[in-house]
Order: C-alpha cells, then sequence, then structure tokens
C-alpha cells in the first residue's frame, strides 16, 4: 500500500514536472483566413509536440507591424515567432533582428521552396523566415462582360487593352464599372499597386545613386494613364477603395476587371460570397511592351526573433506551418482549394490541387514572372517589385501613396502630386543618407 | 415664479433633445446594426437594415477567448481607478484646502502631460517595462493605466472638493477631528457624487484605453481592446465581425453606465448650479 502511494506520488510528480517543463510560444499573426485556419489545425502539431504550447496575438496588419517592430529592435523578447511580410525579411535579417532557419528538419524540402518566393527571403545563402503563403497580382474579370463588349481577353494582356477594355465595359446606368483599382492611400495600398505599374511603364523609384525619379516621364505617363482610366471605368469614390473595397465590388458584380492579389482569386470564385463565381476568368498583370509586367511578390513569412530564449521549438513550428505536411493536413480537413498558395512548387505538380484551384496556373505564373532584384525597365540599387526594402519607405510610400490618391480623388493635380512626391523623396534621401 | 413653456416649444426642445441624443448614440448604434449584417452588407455602404444574422457573434466566439480579456478589462479598470483614488484624493484634498502659490502650476503640469502624445515614449516605456519585467502583465498595466488617467483625477476631485466651503472642515477640526478623519469622514461623505462620479469616469476611461493596452500586452494582460484588434484583415472582409467583437466588447461598459447614468450627470454637474 505504501509502495503503491509511493509510486503514485512519484508518478504525479514526473507529470508535473512535464507540464511545467512544457513551452509555451507565443506567436504574433494577422487576421487572415489562411492564419485562422492555421489555428485551428495546430492540435496536429501539439500533439505529436506535447511539451509546446501555443499561443496567438492576431492583430491589424499595421499594428503587428509597429508592435513587433518595437519588440524585435528592443529585444522585448515578448514573441517567439513572428508573421511578417517579405519587405521586412530582408532589412530585419540585415539588423540581426533574425536567427537563420538552420534546423527547419531533413524532411522540410527547402528546395521545393518557389524560388522566386525563397530568393525574397534569404540572405547571405541563408534563409531568414519560411513563407506560410505566397501571392503576386493578376488580372480577374468577367468573362461574360468581356464577351459582352465584343473583346477576348488574351493570357498576357497589354495596359493598353486594359483600357480599352474597361471603358467598353463600363455600364454605369448598370452599375458596372470597367475596372477596379486601388486608391486608398498606403505603401500597403495604392503604392504597392501603382509601384508595380509603374514598373510596366519603366518608371522607377530610385537610379542608380538613390536619386529619386518622379519627375522622370515614366512616372507621368504612369500616373496619367491610371488617373484617366480611373474617371472613365473606375466606381465613384475609388481613391478610398483598397483591396477589401474592391473585393466587395468584384463579388457584387460591380467591377468588370480587378487587378490585385492572387490569393483573392478563392474569394471570388467561392460561391458562398461571390455572385460571380462562375464567371471570372484570370489573366496575367499587364505589360506596355517594355519587358516588365505590373505584377507584384509578397508572402506572409514565419520567423524567429533574435531576442527568443526558445528558438529550437520555435523553429519546429515553423516547419511544421510552413511544411509540406501541413498543406496535406489542410487539404484533407478543407479541401485543396483552401491550401495556402504561392510557396512550393511541388503544390502546382499537384493535380488535385489544380482540379481544385482554377487560378492555379495564373498565379504560379504571376509569382514566376515577378523579380524583386531587378523589378523594373532600368537598373535600380534596391529590392522589391512593389517596394523598395529600405527602412524609410514605409513612412515614404504612405506619403507619396496619399498625394496620388489626392491626384485621384481630384484634388491635386498629377503633375503637382509628382512634383511633391520628388520634393518629399529627395528629402527623406538626403536625411537618410542615401544622397550626399 | 418659473415662466410658463408653451406646449409648441416644449415639444420642439424635446425633438432637438432625442436629435441630439441619437446624433451621439448613433455611431454604438451603427455598430450594433453592422453586427447583425453579413459581410458583404457591412462593407456596401450606408445601409440600415440588416440580415439580422447572429453568424458574426458565432465567428467572433468560435476563434477568439472572450472571457479571458474580459476579466482583464474588469481588473485593469477596476484596480487602476482604485489607486488612482487611493492617490488623488489626498492630493486633491491638499491642493483645494491648503493651496501653496504653486499649486495652479503643479495642476496645469499634470494636465499638460496628457497633451503629449503617447507615441513619443513608446520606446522608453517599452524598455523600462522589459526592464522591469512588466511586460504583457496586469500589474504593468494597473501602473500604465493609473498614471494616464491620474491628471484627470486629481482635477475633477480637486474642483470637487474646491466647493465645499473650508468652514465645515475648520468646524470638524475644532470638533477635534484629526487629518485622516477630517478626509474619511467630513470630506469624503461630503464629496461622494464627484468621487462617484470620477471614479465611473475613470473606469471608463481606463476600460476604453488602447494605445498602451495593444502595445505593452501579448496574451496574458491582454484586455478587449486587443480583442477587437485582432478582427480587423488586411484581406478578407471583417466589418461584420469586427462590429460584433466591438459590441462585446463595449456592452458591459455601457450597461454599467446606463445604471449608474444618475451618479454620472450628478457628478458632473455637482457645483455647476448654484
Amino acid at each position: 500500500m505504501k509502495l503503491k502511494a509511493i509510486l503514485l506520488g512519484a508518478c504525479s510528480a514526473a507529470v508535473l514536472a512535464g507540464v511545467a517543463q512544457a513551452e509555451t510560444l507565443t506567436i504574433a499573426t494577422v487576421n487572415n483566413g489562411d492564419m485562422v485556419r492555421m489555428q485551428k489545425l495546430t492540435d496536429d502539431f501539439t500533439k505529436a509536440n506535447p511539451d509546446i504550447q501555443l499561443q496567438w496575438v492576431t492583430l491589424e496588419e499595421n499594428v503587428l507591424r509597429e508592435r513587433v517592430t518595437t519588440d524585435v529592435a528592443t529585444k522585448g523578447g515578448q514573441y517567439d515567432i513572428m508573421t511578417i511580410g517579405t519587405y521586412e525579411v530582408p532589412i530585419w535579417a540585415k539588423q540581426g533582428w533574425l536567427l537563420p532557419l538552420d534546423n527547419l528538419g531533413a524532411d522540410y524540402d527547402v528546395d521545393d521552396l518557389l524560388p522566386a518566393i525563397r530568393s525574397g527571403l534569404t540572405m547571405d545563402g541563408k534563409l531568414y523566415a519560411a513563407p506560410f503563403y505566397g501571392e503576386s497580382s493578376m488580372v480577374m474579370y468577367r468573362k461574360d462582360l468581356m464577351e459582352k463588349a465584343g473583346l477576348k481577353m488574351p493570357d498576357a494582356p497589354t495596359w493598353d487593352f486594359i483600357a480599352d477594355a474597361a471603358r467598353k465595359m463600363t455600364d454605369r446606368s448598370a452599375g458596372i464599372n470597367g475596372i477596379c483599382l486601388r486608391g486608398k492611400a498606403g505603401w500597403g495600398e495604392n503604392i504597392a499597386f501603382l509601384t508595380a505599374t509603374s514598373n510596366a511603364f519603366g518608371a522607377r523609384w530610385f537610379d542608380e545613386n538613390w536619386k529619386p525619379q518622379f519627375d522622370q516621364p515614366e512616372w507621368k505617363n504612369t500616373l496619367d494613364f491610371y488617373v484617366k482610366l480611373m474617371k472613365d471605368a473606375g466606381p465613384a469614390g475609388a481613391s478610398s477603395n483598397g483591396f477589401n473595397e474592391n473585393l466587395a465590388l468584384f463579388q457584387q458584380g460591380k467591377c468588370g476587371m480587378w487587378i490585385d492579389a492572387t490569393v483573392a482569386a478563392s474569394f471570388v470564385t467561392d460561391p458562398k460570397s461571390s455572385t460571380v463565381a462562375d464567371k471570372v476568368g484570370f489573366a496575367l498583370a499587364p505589360d506596355t511592351g517594355k519587358g516588365k509586367r505590373g505584377n507584384w511578390l509578397w508572402a506572409w513569412n514565419l520567423a524567429i526573433p533574435a531576442g527568443t530564449q526558445k528558438a529550437a521549438s520555435a523553429e519546429k513550428f515553423v516547419s511544421w506551418a510552413t511544411g509540406k505536411h501541413y498543406l496535406d493536413l489542410v487539404a484533407a480537413k478543407e479541401g485543396w482549394a483552401n491550401v495556402p498558395p504561392g510557396t512550393r512548387t511541388s503544390l502546382y505538380k499537384n493535380e488535385a490541387y489544380l482540379k481544385a484551384a482554377p487560378f492555379a496556373k495564373m498565379t504560379l505564373d504571376s509569382i514566376n514572372a515577378a523579380d524583386p532584384k531587378n523589378p523594373s525597365v532600368k537598373p535600380v540599387p534596391y529590392v522589391g517589385v512593389q517596394f523598395v526594402a529600405i527602412p524609410e519607405f514605409q513612412g515614404l510610400g504612405t506619403t507619396v501613396g496619399q498625394l496620388f490618391s489626392a491626384a485621384l480623388a481630384g484634388q491635386m493635380s498629377v503633375d503637382d502630386a509628382l512634383a511633391q512626391a520628388q520634393t518629399v523623396s529627395n528629402r527623406e534621401m538626403q536625411r537618410g543618407g542615401y544622397l550626399k | 415664479m418659473a415662466r410658463a413653456v408653451s406646449p409648441r416649444r416644449k415639444i420642439a426642445f424635446t425633438l432637438l433633445a432625442w436629435s441630439v441624443a441619437l446624433l451621439l448614440f448613433f455611431p454604438i448604434l451603427y455598430t450594433l446594426i453592422t453586427s447583425i449584417k453579413t459581410e458583404g452588407e457591412a462593407i456596401s455602404g450606408f445601409n440600415l437594415i440588416p440580415s439580422f444574422t447572429l453568424e458574426n457573434y458565432v465567428e467572433v466566439q468560435t476563434q477568439r477567448d472572450y472571457w479571458k480579456p474580459f476579466s482583464n478589462s474588469v481588473i485593469l479598470s477596476l484596480l487602476s481607478t482604485l489607486v488612482a483614488l487611493v492617490i488623488a484624493v489626498p492630493a486633491a484634498w491638499a491642493m483645494a484646502f491648503s493651496p501653496t502659490p504653486r499649486t495652479k502650476d503643479i495642476l496645469m503640469w499634470m494636465l499638460s502631460t496628457k497633451m503629449m502624445p503617447a507615441v513619443a515614449v513608446l520606446v522608453p516605456i517599452y524598455l523600462l517595462f522589459r526592464d522591469w519585467g512588466l511586460l504583457d502583465t496586469r500589474t504593468g498595466l494597473t501602473f500604465m493605466l493609473t498614471m494616464i488617467n491620474l491628471p484627470i483625477v486629481v482635477w475633477m476631485l480637486y474642483t470637487y472638493f474646491r466647493e465645499i466651503p473650508g468652514e465645515i472642515l475648520e468646524a470638524a477640526r475644532m470638533d477635534g477631528a484629526g487629518l485622516w478623519g477630517e478626509i474619511v469622514h467630513v470630506l469624503t461623505p461630503m464629496a461622494l457624487p464627484g468621487i462617484a462620479s470620477t471614479m465611473l469616469l475613470n473606469i471608463i476611461l481606463a476600460w476604453n484605453e488602447s494605445f498602451w493596452t495593444i502595445r505593452l500586452t501579448t496574451t496574458n494582460a491582454a484586455p478587449l481592446t486587443a480583442f477587437i484588434a485582432s478582427f480587423s484583415s488586411p484581406q478578407g472582409l471583417f466589418w461584420a465581425k469586427l462590429s460584433a467583437a466591438s459590441t462585446l466588447a463595449i456592452a458591459p461598459i455601457l450597461i454599467m453606465g446606463w445604471f449608474s447614468q444618475k451618479q454620472l450627470v450628478r457628478g458632473l454637474t455637482f457645483g455647476a448650479v448654484k
């Protein structure tokens, strides 16, 4: 009896010790469909790793960015894993704020990551963040309206074709706008779209010596084209429209075309939320014949801050969440159409996925067509297709975005907006020490 | 003799009062309406007729734990208010009944701390919290919320205390009351409506504070403001769910305000009409 009590006590102590030793990982993330789904599926990870507990901090994108930047810069150690974008990874890796992901496991297959996505997350041959989902941008269009306008969308359209089609598809009495594009100010909103578009027009943010280029004719052509097109064929109040507003307009059948993130394809083809789900076609982002398309490249990634005390457990989780097994898990639980896209080559060879996601090929082609190291026709000193991967870009991009949004709203002329953008950029570049 | 008010005038004033009340309440009402819309309806512009769906509330409850941030909000707002009152009552007493030539300057200095943008001191505060081990703790946030609201609490109490005739306190002293007895048995009961309204206002301010409560917490001490912030989405429609989360977050404080409105109004108008 006594022995039994001692054994029982020993077992209880062992269990308690085990619980006490369990590590809790704090993961900072954004609230989007794929991330929410991952949180629901983490039992699969915690069952296989009973010594690791997970807790989530979900925040609005900009607040998250500010919170994790403060924490990582001050080595606050509040997070063990952070969800960060392609923009932050090279900057933070350079600062020594992120740990390289050297131990993702033998079956992780890092070579399976899409080269374009992987290159944006790699510095000096080391991977500093693992992509959770990747995206580019493409044209989503209404096949019925295109047919009604007597046109056929090519797989790789030009901007001239898009503009012509948009004007022909516009029927404001029926509430149809030929084209819906981002107009809301912000470096991740209108500037993402306009920077990518400007690449196709041959424009660039800076020349090889970091001199701002808004005084060049390529930017004038880009902004003139955009403002005129939106005036003729865009929705009312377009200067307030970002991704979500345009998504709602397209789903309600109020847009003939929408050029935006490839991740939107699954939303606009979902019959539960889209009234035009069966009428949507896809095409590559347009070009102007100069050799570059206006498609961007973005990924939400999981990275481990240098301040964490739980790097080994954190890397285990990153490997699980961005590995092949996770894609199979989502497919088994929620179907192939819900698998996070744009990270792995093998996904685009998977017949079941290709069948479930009619936009898969176009997504892959769009991602492959983006080149973050040579985004524009002319050479640039920076990395990034729809952004410039320097710390100053968040503030500068948003200021320039406000000017371009004002030009779209008719509050200032295109020439004034560009002149002010040039002045502001010059000042910021001088302040940052880029210009002597 | 009171001047008679004509019925027409009375109706006009009643209508005006209701209109102003509706205007002030409208953002909350529209949040409530949006919370029972579908996501498509919520983003489609101004519309007062919802689909009456409870889907968003179900989704909000399924996606995140409501009760932990709720209990954090209750604890933080009550505790920070209590600590603020313990500091502010003696401070306001001293300033109201034993003023010095510098009293006005001190009051202005206290108020001036509210004029500084919070973001200007984010990094130093974050570093202090990191070094003191206060990040994501209720102790840290209680301290922060107390400090933020203390100037307002001192000012309000000072204003109420100044309405109390000093002779009453002198009489108490003549009757042998000590300093503590004077504050607890004479001053506090007389200023109770003012203290109550200050307390209620401080609870509301602490409940609604979002800048620090979001930035100094992760999971353990995060209150309802962080709960609301978690429903904003960069890619995907979220307004209806966000409104449902906001409604759940503001409901307790709204109910508290409703039941204590008599005390609030009494306190806020204390000394205004002589």
